[in-house]
């Protein structure tokens, strides 16, 4: 129950970053942050009490197979940590053509100088 | 491993301290190193859960992530950009955290909230059980991504190739008009 | 003098090869031990990413040109399209056709190891990529700022 309080306010971090600060590339790191919120949340809601790892090897019992870990939320995860990486390079790219014609990262002097 | 509880609240009060580093601090490049310390933190915690597949990737991702952010964002400018006292976006904060958890009580009012360790999703016993006979791939995780749901595996490389097209897409524009220029003057 | 000091140069020149070697083990064996072709990808980019953070552009693109990472980048996504498809002579979208083979051996599992192969070109290559063309850009960035700042 706390594990999964704490995954929230690693969440709320996130959002708190991503709305009040001014800096698009503070705003890159708030991101970030809501994304590793969601994967450990994710991946805490599989963990079972004397949880192994997934993996079947050649000595591996059948009462061992009851204690594995669900393995969904991990094949679920591992996809959207690389989609994580892509949407990362992304933003970093935007900004970068951001910089390149405001020549700064300040959002609210991009904002003033529309138009 | 018998217990994992100390260790995890360890790594997750780590991690909140990390973020919050990250968030309140003025230098971009000690915030961009905060939070890559908090990847590496839930690369551990990820090991701890049972998951070293996750671990690997974690881990492996969050140092491209720390190298893609220094050398695209931090190098072209690292001044401090003053925030003024923003109080609607605590608020604004503070509200979705209450929304948050409001919408947790009202879900999970009835029957109480699941306990760390006593999962309530049944739907992979199945994978468990038949991943080894019907797959013949001895890591489960594995066999799920890419046999049982590879159909979502392959949306998955859909949003990546797009996201990546996207980005060199964006990068590249500007240096092919300036040639095209360049060539017809 | 491009790229950093002679020691970061030897050292990746040792390490390089040892980073791909390692990348191709997570991709193959992905189906039997941790890994997989997302973090053995990854890992593979990385090698050239270092190649291109001590040596600078020219000798990351020798070893790697970059109309080959293109290549590979489109290649191993329409492989995986293809392997999919390949399920439908068998009945339906992504079903496992070939040969399931012995069980804890490398050549088993039928898709899964060619599937893991393709997605590992598609990621360590698209990464690549991507780096390449952020590194690049700040270059030029800052020689377009030096002139400015120059005339």
């Amino acid at each position: 129950m706390t594990v999964y309080f704490m995954c929230a306010v690693l969440l709320m971090m996130g959002l708190y970053c991503l709305v009040a600060k001014k800096n698009i590339v503070k705003k890159i790191i708030g991101i970030v942050i809501m994304d590793y919120a969601v994967n450990l949340y994710l991946i805490t809601i599989g963990y079972k009490n004397n949880g192994v790892a997934p993996i079947i090897e050649k000595t591996t019992s059948p009462e061992l197979l009851e204690r594995f870990v669900d393995p969904l939320p991990q094949a679920l995860v591992l996809t959207s940590i690389v989609i994580g990486l892509g949407t990362l390079s992304l933003m970093v790219s935007m900004v970068i053509r951001l910089y390149e014609k405001h020549g700064t990262f300040d959002m609210s002097q991009i904002s003033k100088l529309r138009g | 491993m018998e217990n994992i509880a100390p260790q995890l609240y360890t790594l997750l009060v780590f991690m909140v301290i990390g973020s919050v580093v990250a968030v309140e601090t003025k230098n971009l490049l000690s915030a961009v190193i905060s939070v890559s310390a908090v990847g590496f933190a839930l690369s551990v915690a990820f090991l701890f859960m049972g998951a070293p597949d996750i671990a690997i990737t974690q881990l492996v991702v969050e140092v491209l992530v720390l190298i893609i952010l220094i050398r695209g964002t931090i190098l072209l400018d690292n001044t401090a950009v003053e925030t003024h006292g923003d109080t609607l976006a605590v608020v604004a904060s503070l509200i979705f955290f209450g929304l948050l958890l409001g919408f947790g009580a009202m879900i999970f009012g009835s029957t109480g909230f699941p306990e760390f360790g006593e999962p309530v999703m049944r739907v992979s016993r199945v994978y468990v059980q038949t991943g080894l006979p019907a797959t013949h791939a001895a890591n489960i995780v594995t066999s799920v991504i890419l046999d049982f749901r590879a159909y979502d595996t392959l949306g998955e490389a859909t949003v990546l190739f797009t996201s990546v097209i996207g980005a060199l897409a964006l990068l590249r524009k500007d240096g092919k008009v300036r040639r095209e220029e360049v060539a017809s003057a | 003098m491009k790229g950093m000091t002679i020691i970061v140069k030897t050292i990746t020149d040792f390490v390089a090869a040892f980073i791909v070697v390692f990348g191709a083990y997570i991709v193959l064996y992905g189906h039997l031990t941790p890994g997989g072709g997302f973090a053995g990808g990854v890992i593979i980019a990385c090698a050239f990413i270092l190649l291109m953070l001590a040596h600078g552009r020219e000798v990351a693109f020798a070893r790697l040109p970059e109309r080959a990472a293109h290549i590979m980048d489109s290649s191993g996504a329409l492989a995986f399209l293809i392997i999919g498809w390949l399920g439908v002579t068998g009945g339906f979208f992504f079903l496992n056709v070939f040969g399931r083979g012995d069980m804890f051996r490398l050549l088993s599992s039928g898709m899964i190891l060619p599937l893991n192969i393709a997605i590992a070109f598609k990621v360590g290559s698209s990464l690549f990529l991507v780096f390449a063309a952020l590194a690049m850009f700040r270059r030029r960035s800052f020689r377009a700022m030096i002139e400015e700042e120059l005339s």
